[in-house]
């Protein structure tokens, strides 16, 4: 499979990604620059982490409007994978492709720390091949994390098994005190109606490489190159 | 149009602009005329202490700056580089930004993290990590709490949005800080050292660029605003203090890195302090008899009608000054534009010296570069010093006037929520510690901060230390002791020392006392250096730190922060400092003598300020540094941790708390309890050994000439001294972790 690792001016958690499935994972991985208008044949692009274009306004509401978007969006509505994490999900709920939106977290500060995820289904590509009974250590690090959308919508993404991740004790405890930034139901990651478009606040990346002594986000990378042909 | 050149600048200008009649003399016989007002306003922030270092350099000059792995020394360029081997260089720096961060917390403590990396990335080299050292006022008061936040939230607005990882750091609290906090932001940086980028320029004809930001009225004359002290008038300065905009920084990033890559430019330089004017003189006195002719028309500015010695002095962040080399201007043009950056021809590179300033064609200024930058014709003043009173009244300190307290336990809980112990979870947490995931000690934490060196086998270690309270006691041995605790924090974690950087904050240079710190800490810092071999590779000196309230002068406890790298050659023996598993024993190595003197015990617990530095001998802390170095180096201890602030008991906790194991330990009948458990003596690390390897280690320590006491063994969670319960290890975490929180919530 092919990655397309998207840079947006602003984005930092790009190089990373690309180290992660480069190096670590052995894929063959493209660089994608934000005013570029062809994904070159990438099967699967990512969009990383980061401030786009600063951020000033809300996360991710200027990034939608970038040359490769328009590209990444068909690409998603013709079947194609993408994922975004943390800054990436936020453009991705701006740009409709994901429900809902990333509010400021509920203490108004930025945080960034390990916290434990809990798959919530494994009826998708990238918890396909994770345990719904274990918790992986993954960190996160945002100012903007807190989920929110409708009741309406939340009772859809509850019903279709279309949340991915929620935020939990190290035990599997999904109660208030380990919801780090006052998600609704304490929801850590969506995904699409088509199964194909992926939005986290936590960073996988982060947890991938021995040398840091925490592999545990190794395994969602593992499961999405096993799953998404 | 009649030129403005010959319109003469009074002496009372001059004195305004913060220059001394005696300098305005000086300048007078350097330009063989009376300056005009733009010419001394460039002096005038040249001369500033913050550019010139004119009552600091003839003592800086006496610290040891060379060393076996120096590639760039002290003052060369922007920042020190130190070879890593393999085709690696680090290049890293300290400064400060503290008095506008007193004035404007957010803003003031931004544009110090900004100014810091563009510090290291001019120079060509990608920055990897950052630290930062904070000293604030009693945490009881409100602007106390309204300065942390502030500067808290600038550090990690700007710094999370750069996207270089916070890997390690202090805090500390004194109310000698109340008006003045300090704000020293570190940052290092990774490079090929041939592709190492210059401050200087060459080749007359060749075009000057400005990159980057436009230029606003913001900023202007900071520098000089930077060399005054803090008054109730000071909040009149607040135009001085600059606006951060980190998503500018990260794009100059970028196109810098791309620059850096090509052989299109001659030099570069970054605008910090007096903007235009430093990086032009500078960059010019830094080449070889060459000048410039710099338009200040063309300068991008953010608001109209800007006055000439504005845009000279603007310090507007995220520019750079940019020297190409002819004829390839459209490579340095192209990597702009992709990074959507501003890169405007404003000058031409001119034989001989001088500056040339125009408007509109209109020459403004004419200065000879040489005679405005330091180790050229600043000024250099040796000042007078005379030791304190209060330096010898500390030293009549006797253990025996203070009584221990019948329940020890009840100061175990004292210091484990005194916010100069307890967790900094509540600060660091507001960090990203961890992009870049190069972040070693996220997961396995040490006494140093470890940062991955991809595709090697080897590590950086990092870190930022200084006990004030010790430096005020003693400048000569709390400096000492601030290297040696770096030192000690890097090899504890399992490096090698490899250089330092400072960053010196004193009060007025112009009060004796004050000024004996100084050349205290000087001394002390030197003599550590040498013995350390880790030479200073640069730094700042921010003198006049101190409040001037209803006319008493306070100067801040003297604060010479030592920012020290180290190397770690393999890095699978990266040492972390948490308990491994229980049954482990317990060591402690070095001496543990009757002293509370300067412990937080004492200060905080006693109300005792009084005392002198704590126990210090250079020579058996440079043994025990080696001893640890051979035993993580033949695998025989599988945790340690400098006994520092709080002591035994705090060292001993810090250890306990990641994996929530206790302790089980007896403390030595020779020496009062309060002072083993509390006192902070220097020179002692806490190491556990796996029983399988006692032997070994023993065998080791026997022949190392290092002391070593067995404390007891790690045990499931209690926490027991001389067979006294102090509770359970998960109380001291819930305690420990919260206590800075609650604090600055109340």
């Amino acid at each position: 499979m092919k990655f397309g690792v998207v840079t947006f001016p602003g984005s930092n958690c790009d190089q990373d990604m690309v180290y992660v499935l480069e190096t670590i994972l052995n894929q063959e991985v493209v660089q994608l620059w934000h005013k570029d208008t062809d994904l070159q044949g990438c099967d699967f692009i990512v969009l990383p982490g980061g401030f786009s274009y600063g951020d000033y306004l809300r996360s991710g509401a200027i990034a939608k409007l970038s040359p490769i978007m328009g590209e990444v969006i068909k690409h998603a509505n013709n079947g194609g994978y993408v994922m975004g994490i943390c800054n990436g999900f936020q453009i991705l709920t701006e740009s409709g492709l994901l429900e809902g939106a990333l509010l400021h977290n509920n203490s108004q500060k930025f945080i960034c720390k390990n916290v434990y995820l809990k798959p919530a289904t494994n009826d998708s590509a990238i918890t396909k091949d994770l345990d719904v009974n274990a918790t992986y250590q993954i960190p996160i690090a945002h100012g903007e994390g807190r989920f929110y959308a409708d009741e309406a919508t939340i009772q859809k993404l509850e019903d279709n098994n279309q949340i991915l991740f929620r935020y939990t004790s190290k035990g599997g405890d999904t109660t208030e005190e380990f919801n780090p930034n006052g998600s609704i139901n304490n929801i850590a990651g969506i995904t699409n109606e088509g199964r194909n478009v992926f939005g986290m606040m936590p960073h996988p990346e982060r947890a991938a490489d021995e040398a840091l002594a925490n592999e545990d986000g190794k395994a969602f990378f593992e499961s999405i190159l096993a799953h998404c042909k | 149009m009649e030129s403005t050149i010959n319109q003469e600048a009074t002496v009372e200008q001059a004195v305004e602009l913060g220059l001394r009649p005696e300098e305005f003399d000086m300048i007078k016989e350097i330009l063989g005329r009376t300056p005009n007002f733009t010419e001394t306003s460039i002096y005038s922030v040249m001369w500033s202490e913050h550019c010139s270092y004119k009552n600091s350099i003839h003592w800086l000059k006496q610290l040891p700056k060379d060393g076996p792995h120096m590639l760039v020394k002290a003052g060369e360029e922007n920042a020190g580089l130190v070879d890593l081997g393999d085709g690696l260089g680090c290049v890293f720096k300290i400064e400060s930004h503290n008095h506008p961060s007193a004035l404007e917390p957010y803003q003031g403590a931004a544009t110090g993290v900004g100014g810091i990396n563009r510090d290291i990335f001019t120079m060509g080299a990608r920055p990897v990590a950052q630290l930062n050292s904070l000293r604030f006022g009693s945490i009881e008061e409100d602007r106390t709490k309204w300065l942390v936040k502030g500067v808290v939230k600038g550090i990690g607005d700007y710094g999370n949005s750069f996207g270089i990882p916070i890997v390690g750091g202090e805090v500390f609290f004194d109310e000698s800080y109340n008006q003045n906090p300090l704000v020293n932001a570190f940052s290092a940086g990774i490079m090929d050292p041939s592709k190492v980028i210059s401050a200087t320029s060459a080749g007359p004809g060749n075009p000057v660029y400005i990159v980057g930001s436009s230029t606003g009225k913001d900023g202007i004359a900071g520098a000089a605003f930077a060399s005054k002290d803090i008054t109730e008038e000071s909040a009149d300065d607040l135009p001085s203090v600059q606006v951060g905009d980190p998503f500018q920084e990260k794009l100059l990033l970028e196109a810098t890195m791309e620059l850096a890559e090509t052989d299109a430019i001659v030099g570069m330089q970054d605008m910090g302090a007096a903007g235009i004017t430093c990086s032009s003189c500078e960059m010019s006195a830094a080449g070889d008899n060459v000048g410039m002719d710099i338009w200040l028309d063309k300068v991008p500015t953010r608001q109209e009608n800007m006055l000439p010695y504005e845009i000279l002095l603007s310090e507007s962040q995220e520019r750079m000054l940019v020297v190409v080399k002819k004829g390839r201007e459209q490579v340095v043009k192209d990597i702009f534009d992709k990074w959507d950056l501003h890169a405007e021809q404003i000058g031409v590179v001119t034989e001989g010296g001088r500056i040339n300033y125009y408007m509109n064609d209109e020459l403004v200024a004419d200065v000879p570069a040489e005679s405005l930058v330091l180790g050229g014709g600043a000024p250099v003043y040796i000042r007078e010093y005379s030791e304190p009173a209060y330096y010898q009244e500390y030293k009549k300190f006797n253990i025996n006037d203070v009584k221990q307290p019948e329940d020890l336990k009840e100061v175990a809980i004292h210091l484990l929520k005194h916010p100069n112990i307890a967790s900094k979870r509540w600060v660091y947490e507001q960090y990203d510690s961890m992009v870049g995931t190069k972040t070693m000690t996220t997961n396995r934490p040490a006494d140093a901060g470890i940062v991955n060196i991809k595709g090697s086998d080897k590590a950086l270690a990092m870190t930022v230390d200084c006990n004030s309270r010790y430096v005020h006691a003693d400048p000569h041995v709390g400096t000492a002791i601030a290297v040696s605790e770096a030192a000690r924090n890097i090899v504890c974690s399992g490096g090698e020392p490899s250089a330092i950087t400072n960053c010196l904050n004193f009060g007025n240079p112009y009060n004796p006392e004050s000024y004996w710190q100084f050349v205290g800490a000087i001394k002390g810092m030197s003599e550590a250096c040498e013995k350390f071999k880790t030479p200073v590779t640069g730094g700042n000196v921010s003198f006049y730190n101190q409040t001037v309230l209803d006319g008493k002068e306070e100067p801040v406890f003297p604060t010479p922060t030592i920012g020290m790298i180290g190397l770690v050659h393999d890095k699978s023996k990266v040492m972390s400092l948490d308990f491994k598993q229980k049954g482990d024993l317990i060591f402690i190595l070095g001496e543990t003598p009757e002293d509370i003197a300067s412990s937080e015990y004492l200060a905080s617990y006693h109300g005792v300020k009084a005392s002198p530095a704590p126990h210090f001998d250079i020579e058996k802390e440079f043994q025990l540094q080696e001893t640890v170095k051979g035993l993580i180096q033949n695998q025989m201890i599988n945790a340690a941790h400098d006994v520092a602030d709080g002591g035994l008991f705090i060292a001993l906790t810090e250890m306990a708390m990641p994996n929530e194991l206790g302790f089980d330990i007896v403390t030595d009948s020779e020496v009062r309890e309060d002072a083993y458990l509390f006192g902070e003596a220097a020179s002692r690390v806490v190491v556990t050994v796996n029983e399988d390897n006692e032997d070994a280690f023993i065998e080791y320590m026997m022949n190392s000439g290092t002391n070593f006491t067995l404390l007891g063994h790690v045990t499931k969670g209690k926490m027991v001294i001389d067979e006294e319960h102090y509770g359970f290890i998960q109380e001291a975490k819930d305690i420990y972790d919260n206590a800075l929180g609650q604090h600055m919530e109340a």
